[in-house]
């Protein structure tokens, strides 16, 4: 396991890379898939194997599928590449990673200083005991989940079916 | 339930979820796409729900995958309402760089 | 049996409160509703309602008089209560006794007399409707402070009167000029109102009331004569009299109030505005008797005051500023009158002064009006056949003020000031002297006025001629000014005292001891005085004008006659003392340290917000990294704690 797990992190990781320097829209897209489905895996040996699923049907699956059909629908060709060509500099992208680096340094520091210790093994959370937390403790979260989700359905529609009925 | 003999610490589960979260921040500054932006907005989205899954592990608590759950709603709802954004701007623009949009400008 | 009111039934002279209260009922409409109304219903507005307070008034005064069981009782009409406070009421109440109904009388008929006469000059004047208006609030006003029970109310009516001699004498505001007069009266007579004001205080916290009759009551009691604070308060009052009444040193802002519309002017000096001190002073007299300091300074102010005006109105040209400076001199008089403890011959002068200033004043509105807006008395000439009506009424109103021995009001009421300034125990032969002096020059410049203006060849056309609205009331003051007079007559030329027996009651009189040939010397003095200046004034000015322009053609004399056309110099004086250094630390405090501060405050807030404001580029990339670099910055403050 300790092998898979190192390989799924080097995966994701350097799939998440290609991610955010490939040119090609379509091209990241997949990228990005490959880096969900790495996560899934991570997920998976970290006693997780619900929220892996979900991580595969719903990231991978729909949320991407969503990004497909904008870029299908936006039409970005071979214009768009060389537009993205010419954005990416070598010079722009040293003060985002001097930034994000010392964020990670941070970060790293933090976690380094002792909160997290292994203690024997993971136990594994079964879909079931998730479920129960979920709807107990958690139910008010679910509520809001679903007040958040309708609106994002409604506010969807809404901005869509502009563009809809100017087309038409 | 059965525990999994596993020999990686799991500080090595947080610095992916730091690696990723980088990676998410450097490719949003970076990118001036729309769509690209939005991407790693995801990237940045998932590096969390990471961490908070490898956090449940580590006090073998169900919270942390809740959390998950809660994070993979609010990035369908954004996703969707993004990409609509995306779609209606890219229609007034006729670009999707982030950059032209500046009429916010104070 | 008290009088009854044939309309309603009540005590007649519960009537009271309708005095100021329909004049005040005309200001009301013609301020909110008369914007709809004509010409004519405008007049009708603002003249009726002045019209039937007088009526009242009359009505007020007949039963006062006249009621059986108790004539001459003072009576106090309480309407309501203005406010409670633990110990602290003071009411809206209306006091009626002698001293109050001869100023209430005199004001609503010669304040009528004046609407009256407005009517028809103020016609063409685009500002109809404000200019009657604000002259029915100056006569309820002036009311409120006669019958005002209290010193509060005296003090609301006191501010309401300088409030309207502010948007009367500012009337025609498009000229920066009258503005500044306007600006310029109300100031110089606030210096007067704080002085009043502190008075007031003063008299409250020392005898805790402000009902007027109680507090002399209480004064009386309390303070011995001669008391150090009774002075005190005396002379606060006095202040404030000074102000209101144009005497010395506050004088300054009467010949300017010129720039109003002559019936303002008439109605200032002649029923509202100025008598204002004097009716002060004759009010809280108990107050003065226990402060002989405060007493004789009245009366010098008063004789100093009467002769440095009665200089300046010699030499002016424009006929309302020699009016002017007249009425300073004759509330000189009142003053006179007050300081030597003649508290009925200050209120007669009242009396007959506002009969013939009045008519001077409206008489002169007619000249001006006739010769197309001509001031300047050395143009006018000849106007005796032109405008008969007007010669005859400016005529009796010049020989009143000149105080023409026998038959006119004025001689009488002089003559008895002049009289009591001799033979009152406060009195003094200097006193007398400045009077006599005074009355001459009074004849003067009375008569120069009229022979420059009505006698001679006539220098400018004359165009219209006033019609039967102005002259009417012309006549009736003119019979004023002439009748009146006759309520009291000395005891060597008949010895009618109606006058003095009616306000006895109020304003108390001395025995003499003088015998009665010493008063008719004293009277011969006082009609040779008048009949000289007369005559001085009818060879200098007519026979031969040559006298005159050799004695200002010399350098001291043209130097003298500058002197007193500018008043005595007191204008610069008080620009160069006063207004000047005040605009000077007005100008210099306008950016003091204190207010560095806050600019500078103010300069380093615009400087952050253009710092703040670069930072609003309207990119998301540019945002999205700020956001980055704070979660740097705040993660670093954990790391680093």
């Amino acid at each position: 396991m300790t092998g898979a797990f190192y390989l799924a992190a080097l995966v994701a990781a350097v799939s998440t890379g290609l991610v955010i320097t490939s040119l090609n829209a379509v091209h990241a897209l997949l990228y990005l898939i490959v880096s969900f489905l790495a996560v899934a895996v991570v997920f998976f040996i970290f006693g997780a194997p619900f929220v892996a699923m979900l991580e595969i049907i719903i990231y991978a699956g729909a949320i991407m599928v969503l990004f497909v059909f904008v870029v299908m629908m936006l039409n970005l060709g071979r214009r768009a590449i060389e537009q993205e060509a010419g954005w990416l500099r070598s010079r722009i992208w040293i003060g985002p990673s001097i930034l994000s680096a010392t964020l990670l340094g941070e970060l790293l520091y933090l976690f380094g200083s002792g909160i997290l210790s292994q203690a024997g093994g993971i136990t594994v959370q079964a879909p079931k005991q998730v479920g129960v937390v979920l709807l107990g403790p958690y139910l008010i979260g679910v509520e809001l989940a679903s007040m958040l989700l309708l609106p994002g359905l409604v506010g969807a529609y809404h901005l869509g079916r502009h563009l809809n009925s100017e087309d038409a | 339930m059965n525990a999994v003999p596993l020999s990686i610490p799991l500080a090595q589960g947080m610095l992916l979820a730091g690696v990723l979260f980088a990676f998410g921040l450097i490719g949003l500054l970076v990118r001036r796409n729309l769509i690209f932006m939005l991407m790693s907005v995801e990237i940045m989205l998932n590096a969390a729900g990471l961490a908070f899954i490898v956090a449940g592990a580590q006090w073998e608590q169900a919270d942390g995958q809740i959390m998950f759950l809660f994070i993979l709603t609010l990035a369908a709802a954004e996703v969707s309402v993004g990409l609509a954004l995306v779609l209606q701007l890219y229609r007034h623009f006729q670009t999707l760089d982030a950059d032209a949009m500046s009429r916010l400008w104070g | 049996m008290p009088t009854r009111c044939p309309v309603c039934g009540a005590e007649m002279v519960d009537l009271l409160w309708l005095v100021p209260a329909l004049s005040l009922l005309g200001f009301l409409t013609l301020a909110m509703a008369g914007g709809w109304f004509s010409r004519k219903t405008i007049a009708l507005i603002g003249v009726g309602s002045v019209g039937l307070s007088m009526v009242v008034a009359g009505l007020v005064g007949f039963a006062f008089i006249g009621s059986s069981d108790s004539p001459g009782q003072p009576h106090d009409q309480i309407l309501w209560t203005w406010l409670q406070i633990s110990g602290f009421g003071p009411t809206i109440g209306f006091y009626l006794d002698p001293l109050s109904l001869v100023m209430m009388l005199v004001i609503t008929l010669v304040g009528f007399l004046i609407h009256l006469y407005s009517a028809e000059f103020m016609i063409d004047d685009e500002g109809y409707r404000r200019f009657f208006a604000y002259m029915n609030l100056f006569v309820v006003a002036m009311l409120t402070l006669v019958l005002g029970d209290n010193l509060l109310l005296l003090y609301l009516g006191w501010e309401g009167v300088g409030l309207c001699s502010y948007l009367l004498i500012g009337f025609w505001y498009r000229d920066p000029a009258n503005g500044a007069a306007a600006q310029k009266a109300f100031i110089v007579t606030r210096l007067g109102d704080v002085a009043l004001a502190i008075g007031l205080f003063l008299l409250f916290t020392h005898l805790g009331t402000f009902n007027i009759q109680d507090l002399m009551a209480r004064a009386a009691e309390q303070w011995p004569v001669g008391s150090s604070l009774a002075t005190i308060a005396a002379f606060l009052l006095l202040g404030g009299a000074v102000g209101k009444s144009a005497q010395l040193p506050l004088q300054t802002w009467l010949p300017d109030a010129m720039a109003g519309p002559t019936p303002v002017s008439a109605l200032i000096h002649a029923a509202t505005m100025v008598t204002a001190g004097m009716y002060l002073i004759a009010r809280t007299h108990v107050l003065y008797s226990l402060a002989p300091t405060a007493q004789t300074a009245v009366a010098v102010i008063g004789a100093v005051t009467l002769l440095l005006a009665a200089c300046s109105a010699l030499v002016q040209r424009d006929i309302k500023r020699v009016l002017a400076y007249s009425t300073i001199s004759q509330i000189g008089y009142m003053f006179l009158a007050l300081g030597v403890g003649a508290w009925a011959a200050a209120l007669f002068h009242f009396t007959t002064h506002a009969f013939f200033k009045a008519l001077l004043f409206l008489a002169a509105g007619a000249v001006i009006q006739s010769l197309h807006e001509e001031h300047d008395i050395y143009r006018m000439g000849g106007l005796r056949r032109a405008l008969p009506v007007t010669f005859w009424t400016f005529l009796i109103g010049a020989a009143s003020l000149a105080g023409f021995p026998l038959v006119t009001a004025g001689f009488y009421s002089k003559d008895w000031i002049l009289w009591e300034a001799w033979a009152s125990p406060l009195g003094s032969p200097w006193l007398w002297g400045a009077g006599v002096t005074g009355a001459f020059l009074t004849a003067l410049y009375s008569f120069r006025l009229v022979f420059n203006v009505f006698f001679g060849e006539a220098k400018t056309e004359v165009g219209s001629r006033p019609g039967l609205m102005m002259e009417g009331p012309l006549i009736v003051l003119a019979a004023g000014s002439l009748v009146v007079g006759f309520l009291e007559v000395p005891r060597a030329l008949g010895d009618v005292s109606l006058f003095s027996e009616f306000v006895r009651s109020v304003l108390p009189s001395f025995e003499t001891t003088a015998s009665i040939t010493t008063e008719l010397a004293l009277q011969i003095a006082t009609m040779l005085a008048a009949l000289l200046g007369i005559a001085a004034a009818y060879i200098l000015f007519l026979r031969r004008p040559g006298l005159v322009t050799a004695v200002t053609g010399t350098v001291w004399g043209s130097a003298l006659s500058r002197f007193w056309i500018e008043g005595w110099g007191l204008d610069r004086l008080y620009d160069t003392w006063f207004v000047r250094p005040f605009l000077w630390v007005a100008q210099t405090n306008k950016d003091d340290l204190i207010d560095r501060v806050y600019t500078g405050l103010a300069w380093l807030i615009r400087q952050f917000f253009a710092a703040l404001h670069r930072t609003q580029t309207g990119q998301v990339r540019w945002y999205a990294a700020v956001l980055a670099a704070g979660s740097v910055v705040i993660v670093a403050l954990v790391v680093l704690s």
